[in-house]
């Protein structure tokens, strides 16, 4: 039956080149769309941090590369079939392929440098070679969560004193047959709606069918409070508290339904950032849209967060940006930042009626609101789950 | 974010390996001691036209044997089996009790975390390649995509294609021990598993966790995996002797030789094992990571970013070059990483370079890639407890430009107190780790 969702997130057209230094643009045969979406969304956090790295431009650098970190959530890239297909093409015996003739003739076809294309890695290498980051580096590859524990663990190292200064997210292009007919045979992927692509994705909502993947990069610029104190440069938010856990679950496509994995992560961000549920004045929830998953995840919040969780506002992102997979926290932490610097909570899209059961307060109409704190959450088929508190920034650090 | 104490000592107390040599931590170090080598003829794909032919397999190894529900780890693909294996092994070891749902160890499962550096699973193989061969339109020759598409949906299972995901050994470690605390799972390619542990310290360090289990498991022995290794050259050709093909820092190296498994090890802080009255196998001291940030395709000439995670991990071990007794190195026998791993080590251990044995013991597990720092982390905690260091094997025609002080093809008694081991992946990830004899 092929692909049973025919709907995907994918990015507006951008050309690579115009990112890359010029004595960069050659590499850009090595980049995979997740390494691309990746280098792009590093330049446009970086310049509006005011750093100045050797790609942005190299004869002002204002940071020391060697106290510079990248910490990037990253897919399982998945090879380019067009790529493969001219060497599958010369490996068939019969209408079959042939391994042996794979091995003599196919592999030949196969341009040399193709596994570094695919390595998750690479998104850091690249932008840390444009960017001369010379510091702890890292690829965090926990499918949906990894941006959040990405981010997380990019913070803990500024904080215990290893870098002052981190590039922190995560990219993923899952606009690509395979990882998509994998959402499809999981089930994870809507099979309805795929006639009104705009409403498909209906986080939470009584009428949710599934996921609609997509692909994106998300990264933000953290750097230590006296560093960019000292420089004077405007402060988005505070990265508050990070919490991560484990789902366990047999079916492990899926969350387990009471969300314990989640509850954990949230409780633990919390005790991190010494706050109480009734602090939190916004919640994005990882929310992808598939029924039994957002309920488990509203369980799990409920679990953590107790009476609060009726009042504290959640806003999911996916119903709009589609599941990025390993991008996915980044945007999310993106989002809630903005929506804390405009004090502004956007109303939720496609959902109109909660799922029964579900507790959550789901934003009905635009609120303007001061967030002070802010949770993101997310989990993965596999069990990592990942909680990040983001607090906006008052000019006082918390201790 | 809270500012946490690092003061936390981490020890290991546990270790477990499945790899080419063997399923148990014991008889592999023997193994590597008499200078044994798993490699021999690939025979999970017949791999017979591939200009590599070999490899270092995992052999006759059951998952099931190791689990109480090898029902929940039965999709599990090669990397997430062995992680079973060497973690359950890792967990007996540590007495964290992995046989009841209501375990009776002391460990608060929300304060054991899991770090990994693991590598994705195979593709299945036989759908995959199928759908290509079936969805490619010789007459057109384009792919017709909706005929791939009905292929693949009505071949390819739902499962097999899940554990492809990196973060599945992770999930099957979770599922196996309860454990519910911090949880990451990292792939920086030949660095991942050193990368694992080293973040894994700093976990406990900062007070989020009481133990984790470190490690790394990975298989690329599969045809798109050699593909790619044989297309950048890497792999070493010697077809016709499996077992002298690896042969790192010899003028004849030409490449690594791929293996397989995983290995994990138990991290606890001090106070956690002392409570629990666990033995100390080595204490953890020092952890560096950095990036090169110079080509993806090639190492910086100088070592620049091996140098600088060396340097970072010894003054986070508060030691001098001069304290380290041995060190594990990444010692692939790629013409580029043993000449690069030299200058490094000299730029580091300067006077004493020549004086501080090394070794690589590639030579007889294979190329774990995202197993293999964490493999290799046990063998370096095995040469302070038997104050031995293990043999580099194959080193019969010395390269000259490398001059540092390899334990050639015989291990060598001597007192080894501290050890480095050092792990660089493609792309220019670079990470070190520091263990020392644990004292009170």
């Amino acid at each position: 039956m092929g692909f049973s969702c025919k709907l995907a997130g994918e990015v507006p057209d951008y050309k690579i080149q115009s990112y890359l230094p010029k004595s960069y643009r050659k590499a850009a045969k090595l980049m995979s769309r997740d390494i691309e979406l990746a280098v792009v969304a590093s330049d446009e956090a970086l310049k509006s941090s005011g750093l100045v790295t050797k790609g942005i431009d190299p004869d002002n650098i204002n940071v020391d590369p060697s106290r510079v970190g990248i910490n990037f959530g990253a897919g399982r890239i998945s090879c380019d079939l067009v790529e493969l297909s001219p060497a599958v093409a010369v490996s068939i015996t019969d209408g079959r392929f042939d391994i042996k003739k794979w091995g003599k003739e196919g592999l030949e076809q196969v341009t040399p440098l193709w596994l570094l294309k695919y390595l998750p890695n690479m998104l850091a290498c690249h932008v840390g070679i444009i960017h001369d980051i010379e510091g702890p580096s890292n690829s965090i590859t926990c499918a949906e969560a990894s941006a959040h524990l990405a981010i997380g663990e990019a913070a803990q190292i500024i904080s215990r004193g290893d870098s002052d200064v981190a590039l922190a997210g995560g990219a993923e292009a899952k606009v690509n047959p395979i990882v998509m007919i994998r959402q499809c045979l999981l089930r994870r992927a809507t099979s309805e709606n795929n006639d009104e692509p705009a409403s498909a994705c209906r986080p939470f909502g009584a009428d949710a069918k599934g996921s609609v993947f997509g692909e994106g990069a998300g990264v933000v610029v953290l750097e230590s409070l006296e560093r960019a104190q000292g420089r004077g440069v405007k402060i988005y938010a505070e990265v508050a508290g990070v919490g991560s856990s484990n789902g366990i679950n047999p079916a492990y496509e899926h969350l387990e339904p009471d969300g314990k994995g989640i509850q954990i992560a949230v409780e633990k961000a919390l005790e991190d950032a010494q706050i109480q549920p009734d602090d939190l004045d916004l919640i994005v929830p990882h929310g992808t849209g598939i029924a039994a998953d957002d309920m488990a995840e509203a369980r799990g919040l409920e679990a953590a967060l107790g009476e609060a969780v009726k009042k504290i506002a959640v806003w999911p992102t996916k119903s709009m940006l589609s599941n990025t997979g390993a991008a996915s926290g980044a945007l999310d932490v993106i989002a809630a930042v903005r929506a804390m610097a405009e004090g502004k909570i956007p109303a939720a899209k496609n959902c109109d009626r909660k799922a029964d059961g579900c507790n959550l307060n789901i934003v009905k109409q635009t609120q303007k609101t001061d967030i002070r704190y802010a949770l993101c959450c997310s989990y993965t088929y596999g069990g990592q789950t990942a909680a990040v508190v983001l607090k906006s920034f008052d000019g006082e650090a918390t201790d | 974010m809270i500012e946490k104490g690092t003061t936390e000592r981490v020890v290991i107390t546990g270790m477990g390996i499945v790899c080419p040599l063997g399923h148990d931590v014991e008889t592999v170090w023997q193994a590597i001691l008499a200078g044994k080598s798993g490699m021999a003829k690939t025979t999970i794909f017949d791999a017979s036209t591939f200009p590599s032919t070999f490899g270092a397999e995992v052999k006759d190894y059951d998952p099931a044997n190791y689990t109480r529900n090898p029902d929940i780890h039965r999709h599990g693909n090669r990397g997430s089996g062995f992680a079973v294996g060497a973690a359950a092994q890792a967990c007996k070891q540590a007495g964290i009790d992995i046989e009841t749902n209501e375990p009776s160890d002391g460990i608060d499962r929300s304060r054991l975390g899991i770090y990994l550096g693991a590598g994705e699973g195979s593709v299945d193989n036989d759908v995959f390649f199928a759908a290509l061969a079936e969805g490619w339109d010789s007459d057109k020759k384009e792919m017709d995509w909706s005929k791939w598409a009905e292929v693949a949906f009505g071949r390819m299972d739902p499962m097999r294609e899940l554990e492809q995901e990196p973060n599945m050994p992770a999930a099957h470690i979770s599922m196996l021990t309860g454990a519910r605390g911090p949880t990451r799972s990292c792939l920086t390619a030949c660095a991942a598993s050193t990368q694992a542990v080293g973040e894994a310290m700093m976990m406990i360090r900062r007070g989020d966790a009481d133990v984790v289990i470190a490690g790394g498991a990975h298989s690329m022995i599969h045809p798109l995996g050699v593909t790619g290794f044989n297309r950048l050259t890497a792999l070493s050709t010697r077809n016709d002797s499996p077992q002298t093909a690896s042969r790192p820092f010899t003028i004849s190296r030409d490449g690594f030789v791929l293996g397989e498994g995983a290995a994990m090890l138990i991290l606890e802080s001090l106070t956690s094992a002392k409570k629990r009255g666990v033995q100390i196998l080595a204490e953890v001291v020092g952890y560096g990571s950095s990036s090169d940030a110079f080509r993806v395709t090639d190492m910086h000439e100088e070592g620049r970013g091996p140098i600088q995670a060396m340097t970072w991990a010894l003054s986070d071990a508060g030691i001098s070059y001069k304290d380290v007794g041995y060190i594990s190195t990444h010692g692939t026998g790629t013409t580029e990483n043993d000449s690069i791993e030299t200058k490094a080590s000299k730029g580091v251990f300067k006077e004493e370079a020549k004086n501080t044995p090394v070794s690589s013991v590639k030579i007889m597990l294979g190329h774990l890639i995202g197993a293999a720092g964490a493999a290799e982390l046990i063998t370096c905690v095995l040469a302070i407890r038997d104050n031995t260091a293990p043999p580099t094997m194959n080193l019969n025609d010395p390269d000259p430009a490398l001059d540092l002080d390899y334990v050639a093809n015989e291990p060598r008694k001597m007192q080894i107190d501290v050890a480095m081991n050092e792990s660089f992946g493609f792309g220019g990830q670079n990470n070190v780790v520091i263990i020392k004899r644990y004292q009170e």
